[in-house]
């Protein structure tokens, strides 16, 4: 079951490797996710923005020109479904832009409408407490996704935020971004970055990479060097790797 | 003969429905359904898992947090009771574990192995979809009644409620929006028990505890709580082991 996950995350990383135009940094992959997405749901364009807690937000890839037009709106507005899925930590998803959404973000949904967005759905990329940003699926029809389609979404976003993860990472050690393993979901994994967290006294996004990075350098699967950690039979470094 | 006390069972759907009114804390619930479905059928532990949106069952509250029996409720997003009450929307009651060895090749002798012998799972549903299962545990192959499995039924459609519940004041809320953020806060809770083992020098075990006092001491939010502790790590020091 879990070698099945992985098959289709390494699907979906093949796909995207073919739609990445330009340096393969992680800015680059991004764009190439944003377009692959657009092209595998139904719907016209995609974007990632990246966001902090403390308020900044920055607008990171979009599948074009037009979708980084639309995406850039909310932080201009300071509304929008994009946002308030960073906030909230849960999807925000917007069938329709004209329905309640409009009383919900008025000025966001009438510049929305304005650039053809009829429906946007946006998933928070986030692991537990560590958020990086939201990822947007706009449509230029009303309507909702099928349970498939937002299940294939969060597994989009899932490839996004592995590639914001090891981004740094990659870029130190000149590898293509976006091709990392999967995240690993046992709860060992959650509590060994908590632990990472504190022990190194940085983020919790960065514990995450840390961990990450030390078992790619050991050729070791994620969650049995979590196992260890949180047995405290390995305490990583300041300095690693 | 079922052992139910009708009084008991009255008080706790009193105190599950009181629990769901404003702001509630939804693995506080969760965890208050598991306790007293294993308390009210005599069991020794519950647990409670949600299915994601790819249809794997991930674990989100129980009636005690130990390790070994959070990994018993991890590996059924493979293989156990819970798994097939999830894929056939049936309970599975009365198993057991003794015999179930090749239902449940990788399952049951790991729950043999943490001292179980009898196991059940009562699906979740949502109108004709099933999003989770309520598990039990018990110690000897003692039997419910049917009497006892509607009781148990009611409890995992009392948590139903309660997961739709939480956020139900917004508007256009749909479940896969819902479930989402359920699970989130389990990750979340994980991440804050990390956090205070290592500030600590305790188990995680441990830190769950501390973490639960602590918030109940203070009358916050589990999930208020742990998301402070990790957005801001130095206030991890201020939860105190007693």
């Amino acid at each position: 079951m879990t070698s099945l996950r992985a098959g289709e995350i390494a699907r979906l990383q093949t796909l995207i490797a073919g739609e990445v135009t330009g340096p393969a940094g992680t800015a680059g992959w991004l764009s190439g996710l944003c377009r692959t997405l657009a092209t595998h749901l139904p719907a016209s364009g995609a974007a990632i923005s990246l966001m902090t807690q403390q308020g900044s937000s920055a607008m990171a890839a979009a599948s074009d020109k037009a979708y980084q037009g639309v995406e850039e709106l909310q932080f201009t507005l300071g509304e929008g479904p994009c946002m308030d899925a960073f906030a909230t930590g849960r999807p925000v998803l917007v069938p329709d832009v004209a329905g309640d959404a409009a009383g919900r973000w008025p000025a966001y949904c009438s510049d929305a409408r304005g650039r053809g967005v009829r429906a946007v759905f946006a998933f928070p990329l986030q692991i537990g407490s560590a958020r990086l940003g939201a990822m947007d699926v706009f449509r230029d029809q009303v309507g909702p996704l099928s349970s498939a389609e937002v299940a294939r979404a969060l597994l989009f976003a899932e490839v996004a935020t592995m590639t914001l993860l090891d981004g740094q990472e990659h870029a130190r050690d000149g590898q293509p971004a976006g091709l990392g393993e999967p995240l690993d979901t046992s709860l060992e994994v959650y509590q060994a970055q908590g632990m990472v967290m504190v022990a190194l006294g940085v983020s919790l996004v960065e514990a995450l990479a840390r961990i990450r990075a030390y078992a790619y350098a050991n050729d070791r699967r994620l969650g049995s060097v979590a196992r260890d950690i949180v047995n405290c039979t390995l305490s990583l470094e300041r300095d690693e790797p | 003969m079922s052992a139910l006390s009708a009084e008991r069972v009255s008080e706790v759907f009193v105190e599950l429905a009181d629990t769901l009114v404003d702001e509630f804390d939804l693995i506080e619930f969760l965890q208050m359904v598991t306790s007293r479905a294993s308390e009210l059928v005599g069991s020794t532990a519950a647990g409670l898992l949600l299915a994601d949106a790819e249809g794997r069952l991930q674990f989100m509250a129980a009636s005690d947090e130990q390790s070994s029996l959070l990994e018993l409720f991890q590996v059924q997003s493979h293989e156990g009771p819970c798994q097939d009450c999830f894929r056939e929307g049936t309970a599975v009651t009365n198993a057991d574990l003794r015999e179930a060895g090749d239902r449940w090749p990788l399952f049951a002798p790991r729950a043999v192995a943490a001292g179980f012998r009898s196991v059940h799972a009562f699906p979740l549903r949502l109108r004709k979809e099933v999003i989770g299962a309520l598990n039990l545990f018990g110690t000897e192959a003692g039997r419910i009644d049917s009497e006892e499995a509607r009781v148990v039924q009611a409890m995992a459609d009392v948590a139903t409620i309660g997961l739709l519940q939480e956020r139900a004041v917004r508007r256009g809320e749909v479940l896969s929006e819902q479930l989402q953020g359920a699970l989130s806060s389990r990750i979340v809770i994980e991440q804050a028990k990390g956090a205070i083992a290592q500030a600590h020098d305790l188990t995680v075990d441990q830190a769950f505890q501390l973490l639960r006092s602590y918030s109940r001491n203070h009358n916050q939010r589990l999930i208020a709580v742990a998301n402070e502790v990790l957005t801001d790590p130095s206030t991890v020091r201020k939860i105190i082991p007693r």
